[in-house]
């Protein structure tokens, strides 16, 4: 079995995250990935899908649907099973500290499996990162706004230059031990008090 | 996601800190209680109440050290032994969290199919009236019903297969059992994906409000003293953290108690219902713990003695004390229904997962010992003997007449 004839089905209900795992999968040479964001009759659509390897965000409570496949064999075709083997501990464990966990096919060779994994665990996160990034970002970027807002009303209130403005914050900031932003917002909320 | 160690129990920690996972129903309560009125601190414990949003989850970080204890479904515990559908891991339930509690809810479109279901809950007319609609829609070429539980490894799951089986439905052929995360059930009824279900406390009385659910049977009157959710703890905590696990155990069983107490109701609706525990308005919440249910949106309220139990004495003893003999009584269903085969390997699992060992040790209430279990229908389960009730009630199906 060639690695391209792997059906393998990701179920995350972060379409972003989704998207990266899908195009590590096919960079890889895994060209069957199909993409399931909802849990509308999940059972039903996996028997469709029969797909060979399933990735499961662990935030969704879908997991417990999954595990009833191995119930019903009658319903899927083929019965899928979770690593059942006392060696795959280490597996699970890098899996389940990256948010995401695998359903697999009886049978599948532990190599194959294994590179799928890696690439979920490692696409994981980098999404974690990006995500924690792009936070910090945002957040950076909402700061140099308050502090922007905050030097104008200085400037207006007290007639003085962008400079000076600045300079006040920041000496008040270390002299109070406070961050520049927390003062910023400070200073944006008296004025907004005393408008 | 941090961890100082990947050894199952912390090897080496000994803070009185525990790390314990729980799902957001009703019977987490004894863990809540325990943190939040001071039963853990008074026995030197700091608990880390961590909600989770799957059984599979739980499972997983109990097997791998993730969580030191979890609220856990009944049978769960023994499948983790046994190793169906995952690693086998030696986990434990060393305390019972609560009996009942669970309920079968149809949606108004099957409640209207069955015609007659009898007085509420009676189990043997509501299955007569499913035997009817499986009939019924078999003569026509419909669809067989769908019904849906939380987990394969659930009470839930063997409480549908038992009333079904018991008025000759077929759980295998004449139904389609699925499985469907509480929070989704809501939207699957209102959809039309199931037709009935059987959860916990309070989501049929939400799929109630919601206008979507009558309520057929609470599983109190199917199983009156069967452990429903325990305390699930993998077998090196109990080892290497024993004083810990015995303090939690004390906390445990002063917070059932107080859960327990008729005076409480309303305090302990009010801690449910807050968000990150269930989550769910404390009027609803409340139905559950007295037991006064509404069957359907504005439809007549009925008491149900004995629908959710913490604490005190049940039908075989202790209600928080595991026994061997509910442990084989769960494996017994799971063999029934072919979850799993060798008999003497669940049966052993049974009878670790559920030793009373640990509660004897940290609680040591004299209590009268039963090795039986009775139920709505069939002969008396003896622990003595749990291969004689499955020759009777009919292995890997139906009773055969």
């Amino acid at each position: 079995m060639a690695a391209t004839s792997l059906t393998i089905l990701v179920i995350d209900e972060n379409p972003t995250r989704a998207t990266i795992l899908e195009d590590g999968l096919r960079d890889a040479g895994f060209v069957d990935v199909v993409r399931l964001d909802t849990t509308h009759e999940l059972l039903k659509r996996i028997f469709e899908i029969d797909p060979d390897v399933i990735l499961i965000d662990l935030a969704s409570p879908s997991r417990d649907v999954l595990e009833q496949m191995f119930q019903v064999s009658r319903t899927v075709k083929r019965p899928v099973a979770m690593f059942v083997d006392q060696s795959d501990t280490a597996m699970i464990e890098l899996a389940v500290d990256a948010g995401v966990s695998a359903y697999i096919v009886d049978g599948l060779r532990k190599e194959r499996v294994k590179s799928i994994l890696d690439m979920t665990v490692s696409r994981f996160n980098a999404f974690d990162r990006l995500t924690r990034e792009l936070q910090q970002a945002r957040d950076e970027l909402a700061e140099r706004k308050l502090i922007e807002r905050a030097k104008g009303i200085l400037m207006k209130s007290k007639g003085i230059s962008e400079e000076e403005a600045y300079g006040m914050l920041r000496r008040t900031a270390m002299n109070e031990k406070m961050k520049l932003a927390d003062i910023a917002r400070s200073v944006v909320t008296a004025a907004q008090l005393l408008g | 996601m941090t961890r100082t160690t990947a050894a199952p129990g912390g090897a080496g920690r000994r803070d009185g800190k525990l790390r314990i996972g729980f799902m957001p129903l009703v019977d987490c309560a004894p863990l809540v209680v325990a943190r939040d009125l001071g039963f853990a601190a008074e026995e030197g414990l700091e608990l880390d109440l961590v909600p989770e949003t799957s059984w599979a989850n739980i499972r997983d970080r109990i097997v791998l050290g993730h969580f030191d204890a979890a609220h856990m479904l009944a049978p769960m515990p023994i499948a983790a032994r046994l190793g169906l559908g995952h690693v086998r891991a030696p986990v434990i339930a060393p305390f019972v969290l609560d009996q009942g509690g669970n309920s079968i809810a149809v949606t108004p479109s099957l409640w209207r199919e069955g015609g007659d279901w009898g007085d509420f809950g009676d189990p043997i007319a509501s299955g007569r009236a499913l035997a009817r609609i499986v009939a019924e829609r078999a003569r026509t070429g419909r669809e067989q019903p769908t019904f849906a539980s939380v987990h394969p490894f659930s009470c839930h799951h063997q409480q549908l297969r038992h009333w079904m089986a018991a008025a000759g439905v077929d759980p295998d052929r004449d139904v389609r059992l699925t499985v469907v995360p509480p929070p989704h059930m809501v939207a699957v009824m209102e959809a039309g994906e199931v037709d009935g279900v059987c959860v916990g406390a309070p989501w049929t009385s939400r799929a109630v409000d919601a206008g979507i659910g009558h309520i057929v049977l609470p599983t109190a009157v199917l199983w009156p003293s069967v452990p429903e959710k325990v305390l699930g703890v993998h077998e090196d905590f109990a080892e290497r953290r024993r004083d810990e696990l015995d303090a939690l155990l004390r906390a445990l069983d002063r917070a059932a108690a107080w859960s327990e107490a008729p005076e409480n109701r309303a305090a302990l609706a009010d801690l449910l219902a807050r968000d990150g525990i269930v989550g769910v308005p404390a009027p609803i919440v409340a139905r559950s713990l007295t037991g006064r249910l509404e069957v359907e949106r504005g439809g007549a309220t009925v008491s149900v003695p004995g629908f959710l139990r913490f604490h005190g004495e049940g039908a075989s003893g202790p209600i928080n004390r595991p026994r061997p003999t509910d442990g084989l009584w769960l494996a017994a269903q799971m063999l029934r229904w072919r979850q799993t085969e060798d008999a003497a390997a669940a049966f052993a699992a049974a009878r670790e997962a559920f030793s009373s060992d640990h509660w004897t040790r940290a609680i040591g209430r004299p209590s009268r010992d039963d090795d039986t279990v009775a139920t709505f229908e069939g002969p008396l389960f003896h622990g003595g003997d749990p291969e004689k009730w499955l020759r009777s009630e009919g292995r890997g199906g139906l009773r055969r007449a």
